[in-house]
């Protein structure tokens, strides 16, 4: 080329810095206060989650530690543990709300404690002050403990349920709409198919498919592969199946909004440009299509996550989520249907729902500022 | 017609030699594109087919720059896309360089499109939004797997110098440069595998008329360093005159004139030329005071069912009961001025 022959290479130091459009969705995001306010939040929210060991072993009762629990009940005194106390067993009833509720205690509450009907097992010095912070069941669990480690459990089923989600939504979605024609006709008709089917419904029946299976497994005492996946689903609490549950149908709304959006970019001219030049589908897919579509599908994903949520807090309360004994916020909640104490205990109600809506509205902000930052039609492109 | 136009026609390796001793890059003939329209809910049928290109025949010489103009929707993008392969035709052939290419596949298709490249109409949706300039000019050469890393970037600096960017804005992002730019960008990404032709889609239908002038040279300009061969899509006819040697005109997927340029201009002979030439407005007072319109009467007819004999005929002021009938052929009139039309004849 004649014109260009002494063009020199680009020299980092001269060379002028592009706005990356991913770069340029952070700046816009990071100006949406509510967004990154639900974005620590959840940050936050994770790191209980995942460190709840180390929060359970300050406070009293770790719950899964059963009654080997150095904090664990006495057994004598389980006995006097009544599902509907009366709360003037407690030696002063100005400090000690209810057998359910200690609160902080010092020196002299921690004496009234000891005496009094609700024996909680006597705490280390230093960890008096974290002594049932937000009290404890009819059982003697740790409200604070349950509430962290169910954080664990509408995570998992939240990150879980979007990603699996995500991912066959969006490969069914990229095969429907990039191929086109018959294939997409038919992929399009079995997810027409689906969408009949009721949601909410369809995972109990399946939950309920996976409770009878067990049950029959157990009795037989049979083993093999799926003896082997209803240990591991034992071993997570119930989860293997709930994710299952939530992820055989929760994608098809994806699937429909994948195959949107490819539609809209594979008409585009950068993609028949692509073509012209000899690119494969593959290249197309990965390089022209996927980083255009991915914004709105992270953003609709991010946006379900209260759903997926939700659902497990329904199952959980119902008794057909996680297994029982696992904490998780909706079987929490379900104490006050099963135990009691809607009126006199309402702290065993009001924990986790406070944690399900922080939680959820956390995810929903998180979604409005994302859509904000990554939807292109906000922008010149 | 591909009869009366293939007469003198020597086979050499690299294309053919026409009978004015000028070298052959492309040779349509009979191309035709019909897009089926399917009905049925599972089972899909074809219920009919829009025949957006019905017959066209061309041929385009080394070094030249053929105008492809006539109204939206006539057939003109893609009569283009078609040539290069991005639609499939459905019947006649396209012989670049002397090779069929409607049949090829795979990697010779792969290897074809090195020596044919396409410039885009929109330049706000021909480059990827998501893709730094550098990448997108760099992007054949990727795709081609030609030179290292660092000969890329050579290359491209080299590529953003010859259409006239500076290399420096290599990792900024599309949505950072206006329209004339942009077409810059999709330009130095068509010239990256040194193609010979080039099929430009009304590359300066949507920029400004002051940036469409500076395209425009810019065209001129890579014409003359490089060699290019253009088929040049437009519908704005004052700028084909400027830029085209030759024009084709087209109507309803059809075309019904082909000429050189000054010849076209100043001795239309089909009415519907006729009728174009018509509307261009002429930048004298005097003259334009004069100019008389053709208008044509009706609409377009649906290209899903064309007219029978002559496609025109319905809205022809001159059309007469052959033409109602009778597919007029194409014939040499003039010297290099071939018409369709039962009056010229």
């Amino acid at each position: 080329m004649a014109v260009a022959e002494g063009a020199e290479p680009i020299s980092l130091e001269e060379e002028q810095k592009g706005s990356n459009p991913w770069v340029d969705a952070w700046r816009l995001f990071r100006r949406n206060k509510a967004s990154l306010v639900a974005l620590v939040i959840i940050c936050a929210i994770f790191f209980i989650a995942i460190s709840a060991k180390f929060w359970t072993s300050v406070g009293l009762l770790d719950e899964r530690s059963g009654t080997g629990s150095r904090h664990s009940i006495n057994p004598a005194n389980q006995a006097r543990v009544d599902p509907y106390p009366d709360p003037g067993s407690c030696a002063r009833d100005d400090q000690v709300r209810s057998p359910y509720w200690c609160g902080w205690l010092d020196d002299d509450m921690l004496a009234t404690v000891k005496d009094s009907y609700c024996s909680y097992p006597e705490p280390d010095a230093d960890q008096q002050q974290w002594c049932y912070m937000l009290g404890a069941d009819s059982q003697g669990k740790d409200w604070l403990s349950q509430t962290v480690y169910g954080a664990q459990v509408s995570l998992a089923v939240g990150v879980v349920g979007s990603t699996m989600s995500l991912i066959v939504g969006l490969i069914y979605g990229l095969v429907s709409g990039f191929y086109g024609g018959r294939i997409d006709n038919i992929m399009m008709r079995i997810i027409d198919f689906m969408y009949g089917i009721p949601y909410l419904v369809m995972v109990i029946l399946f939950q309920v498919f996976f409770t009878e299976i067990a049950r029959e497994y157990q009795d037989s005492g049979r083993e093999g592969f799926v003896g082997f996946i209803l240990q591991i689903n034992k071993d997570m609490g119930g989860l293997l199946f709930l994710f299952v549950a939530l992820g055989l149908l929760s994608w098809i709304g994806m699937a429909r909004l994948a195959r949107g959006q490819v539609l809209a970019y594979r008409e585009k001219e950068f993609v028949e440009a692509a073509r012209a030049l000899g690119a494969s589908n593959r290249r197309i897919i990965f390089v022209h299509l996927l980083p255009n579509i991915i914004g709105p599908l992270i953003v609709a994903e991010t946006l379900a996550i209260p759903g997926y949520i939700f659902t497990e807090a329904f199952l959980s309360f119902i008794g057909l989520g996680v297994q029982p004994g696992t904490p998780s916020w909706g079987a929490m909640i379900s104490e006050v249907r099963t135990r009691g104490g809607f009126f006199s205990n309402r702290h065993i109600l009001l924990v986790p729902s406070i944690a399900l809506v922080i939680t959820t509205l956390a995810f929903n902000f998180l979604g409005d500022g994302l859509r904000d930052a990554l939807d292109p039609r906000l922008r010149g492109t | 017609m591909d009869k009366v136009m293939s007469d003198t026609r020597i086979e050499d390796g690299a294309g053919t030699v026409a009978e004015n001793g000028k070298r052959v890059i492309v040779e349509v003939t009979d191309l035709k594109k019909y897009f089926p329209i399917r009905s049925g809910i599972v089972f899909q049928r074809e219920v009919a087919a829009v025949k957006a290109v019905d017959g066209v025949s061309f041929r385009i010489f080394q070094g030249e720059t053929l105008g492809l103009v006539g109204e939206s929707g006539c057939g003109k993008s893609t009569t283009g896309r078609t040539i290069l392969q991005l639609y499939r035709a459905t019947a006649g052939s396209v012989k670049f360089e002397g090779q069929e290419i409607t049949e090829l596949k795979g990697e010779p298709l792969r290897k074809m499109r090195l020596r044919m490249q396409m410039v885009f109409q929109d330049p706000y949706a021909s480059l990827n939004p998501r893709m730094s300039v550098g990448r997108i000019v760099a992007e054949p050469l990727v795709i081609h797997n030609i030179g290292t890393k660092k000969e890329r970037q050579e290359r491209v600096a080299e590529l953003m110098d010859l259409v006239g960017l500076n290399p420096y804005f290599v990792s900024r992002y599309p949505h950072e440069f206006s329209g004339g730019q942009r077409q810059r960008i999709g330009l130095a990404r068509s010239l990256a595998l040194n193609p010979s032709f080039i099929v430009a889609d009304e590359p300066i239908s949507a920029l400004d008329v002051s940036i469409q002038a500076q395209v425009v040279n810019l065209l001129q300009q890579l014409q003359e360093d490089l060699g290019l061969t253009y088929l040049f899509i437009a519908h704005d006819l004052s700028m084909v005159r400027h830029l085209c040697d030759r024009v084709a005109v087209m109507y309803l997927g059809k075309i019904v004139e082909v000429a050189e340029s000054e010849e076209l201009y100043t001795n239309p002979l089909h009415p519907y030329t006729q009728a174009l030439l018509s509307a261009v407005p002429v930048p004298d007072p005097k003259v334009e005071e004069k100019r008389q319109r053709i208008i044509l009467k009706g609409d377009v007819p649906s290209p899903i069912n064309p007219p029978t004999g002559c496609n025109f005929n319905t809205r022809c002021p001159v059309s007469i009961d052959v033409c109602c009938n009778e597919d007029p052929q194409m014939v040499e009139v003039l010297p290099e001025h071939w018409v369709a039309c039962h009056r010229v004849m």
